[in-house]
């Protein structure tokens, strides 16, 4: 057993004895479940109102009104939830002491950041499966384009990879888990406001590049069903350059 | 086996160790002995390449701390001061992480945690939580963490701590039973326990190294005069004056109780005889007499407290320069 292996097993252990995965996880699962029962609800009154005025059934696309407003509350939910799952990584070993053997042990640093990260993204995967029970029960009762929700399955699997690095981050700065909470969602916000900020100053290129340091709009482009290498790339350069700090901050623990 | 050349440490305005030189030989035990704050845990933390040293040089089996650590900390199993446990885990769970940490796979992994579990009695508590744990235990758990993959060099900060006396004594056992094969240094402000384990002792304080030799020599080095303790039971008020008349008195000093005088009397002349026909020759009654000999305590007190009055740099390892008058009362 490698080390990061031995790291993703020991913390899938930590995690599943603390009530955290459990709360975390049912809070998640719950609302999404509402969100996107809410969705369907709604779908159902506007097909009701579109037959009463056309006289037939209509023609109502799940894609448009169910999945594409239920994954964009679901980025909501996971700025909310995933500070929470990442916390303690680094911020309990600080605490604790246990920084000390981990540091002292013949591993690299880059072994621990990357298997604390892996384990916790792994638990998110197994989230986001749970999810998919939604489109699988809808897709027995009616037909929809599952090209789209599966490539907002991969933006929010992205998007999520993107939370949980920061978390990781944010976690190696410090020894109170909500501190650590708090500043990755407070990094997290400020991030996406720069979508915000880029749209104000519209089409110049200051304003793309802002845009572009967004992850919402790469997020946008995937639950609309585009797929393109650049948005890829923006995750997967976030993901390295977040995990990249938190190698950096353990690091100079010991310059301290 | 482990070689330190002045290192120096500073944590930004502090200076937490300063020209700290020592090697310990292969198969030795040696002891940190000195205040808290006195820069062992930093010490130890350079050795286990925890952190750098701002300055000088440590090496541990002929390899760089700084420069090769991975090499280092194969070879080093440490207990820090906190022993680095996962409270949700159990005693089986979190020797098994360790062990996978320090490299040990599936057969090897398995035995070396049945003889650490073996080696520290922690048998009972296999499956329990750590959390559950008493503070003995615990310390066990974090020693067997340390000893786990049979690393050469052992650092062990503090080992004994938290454990009852029992237990104590089985520790101590356990690191005397270690020294010859394995290379120790502990820490300790326990002075009975550097005298029970340790073939060495370093004493450290303010971040310098103040004495580097055995327990024994230590004190025989430091013993510049033979001293006395008399009880007398009716002393005529210029007693202190007709004790230092004798021949091969050096010095005389009253104590709180005014029956207890401490003579110092010069080294090699046992003047027991005399005293005690002196005394009883004159009807003041001699109640108690005994010789005072130093302990490492006083040692250790002297050379931490009266550090101003030491040349106290070792040079060499196993070299002490203490230059110094031991002035003020000797404790009793």
């Amino acid at each position: 057993m490698t080390p990061v292996q031995a790291i993703i097993a020991k913390e899938l252990r930590s995690f599943f004895v603390s009530p955290v995965v459990y709360v975390v996880g049912a809070v998640f699962l719950l609302i999404f479940g509402i969100l996107s029962y809410l969705a369907v609800v709604n779908v159902g009154a506007r097909a009701v109102q579109l037959m009463q005025l056309q006289g037939a059934a209509a023609q109502i696309n799940l894609n448009d009104m169910v999945f594409r407003p239920t994954f964009y509350s679901t980025a909501v939910v996971l700025l909310l939830v995933l500070p929470i799952l990442t916390m303690r990584l680094f911020a309990e070993e600080r605490k604790l002491r246990t920084f000390e053997l981990l540091l002292t042990s013949p591993i690299r640093i880059n072994e621990v950041v990357v298997g604390k990260f892996l384990s916790v993204y792994l638990i998110f995967l197994g989230l986001l499966a749970l999810t998919g029970l939604v489109p699988l029960i809808l897709s027995l009762f009616s037909s929809f384009d599952w090209k789209p929700v599966l490539t907002g399955y991969l933006g929010l699997a992205l998007m999520g990879a993107l939370f949980l690095a920061a978390g990781v981050f944010t976690s190696t700065l410090t020894e109170n888990q909500i501190v650590a909470a708090f500043l990755s969602f407070g990094l997290l916000l400020l991030v996406w406001l720069l979508g915000a900020l880029g749209s104000v100053l519209g089409d110049t290129p200051a304003g793309n590049v802002i845009s572009y340091l967004s992850f919402i709009e790469h997020y946008d482009r995937m639950v609309r069903g585009l797929l393109d290498s650049k948005d890829l790339v923006y995750y997967l350069c976030g993901v390295i350059l977040m995990l990249f700090l938190a190698h950096r901050v353990v690091e100079s623990e010991s310059w301290k | 086996m482990i070689e330190v050349r002045d290192i120096t440490k500073r944590y930004g305005e502090l200076t937490a160790v300063q020209g700290v030189t020592f090697t310990v030989d292969k198969g030795e035990v040696l002891a940190f002995l000195g205040p808290n704050g006195a820069g062992k845990t930093t010490t130890m933390r350079i050795l286990t390449c925890f952190m750098p040293a701002t300055e000088g040089v440590a090496r541990v089996a002929g390899f760089d701390c700084f420069e090769q650590p991975l090499e280092v900390k194969r070879r080093i199993g440490y207990l820090p001061e906190t022993p680095p446990l996962y409270h949700e885990l159990t005693v089986v769970e979190y020797l098994t992480f360790v062990g996978r940490l320090k490299g040990l796979h599936a057969g090897a992994l398995r035995s070396a945690l049945d003889r650490a579990v073996e080696r520290l009695s922690l048998g009972d508590v296999r499956h329990r939580l750590i959390a559950n744990l008493s503070r003995g235990y615990r310390q066990r758990v974090g020693l067997a963490q340390a000893l786990l993959h049979d690393p050469p060099v052992l650092i062990l900060d503090e080992p004994t701590v938290g454990l009852d006396p029992k237990q104590i004594i089985e520790i101590r056992e356990l690191i005397k039973s270690l020294a010859g094969s394995h290379t120790v240094i502990l820490s300790t402000h326990i002075l009975p326990e550097a005298t029970a384990v340790c073939q060495r002792v370093v004493i450290i304080d303010g971040g310098r190294i103040v004495a580097v030799d055995s327990p024994e020599r230590l004190s025989a080095r430091l013993r510049r005069s033979e001293k006395l303790s008399v009880t007398v039971k009716s002393p005529p008020p210029d007693l202190v004056k007709r004790f230092r008349a004798l021949p091969g008195m050096l010095n005389v000093f009253d104590q709180t109780d005014p029956h207890v005088f401490l003579l110092e009397c010069e080294l090699g002349r046992d003047l027991r005889e005399e005293i005690a026909r002196f005394v009883v020759e004159q009807g003041w009654g001699l109640l108690e007499l005994k010789t005072v000999s130093m302990t490492l305590e006083d040692v250790f007190l002297h050379l931490t407290q009266h550090e101003e009055g030491l040349g106290g740099t070792a040079e060499a390892s196993g070299t002490v320069q203490v230059t110094t008058t031991l002035e003020g009362q000797p404790r009793p």
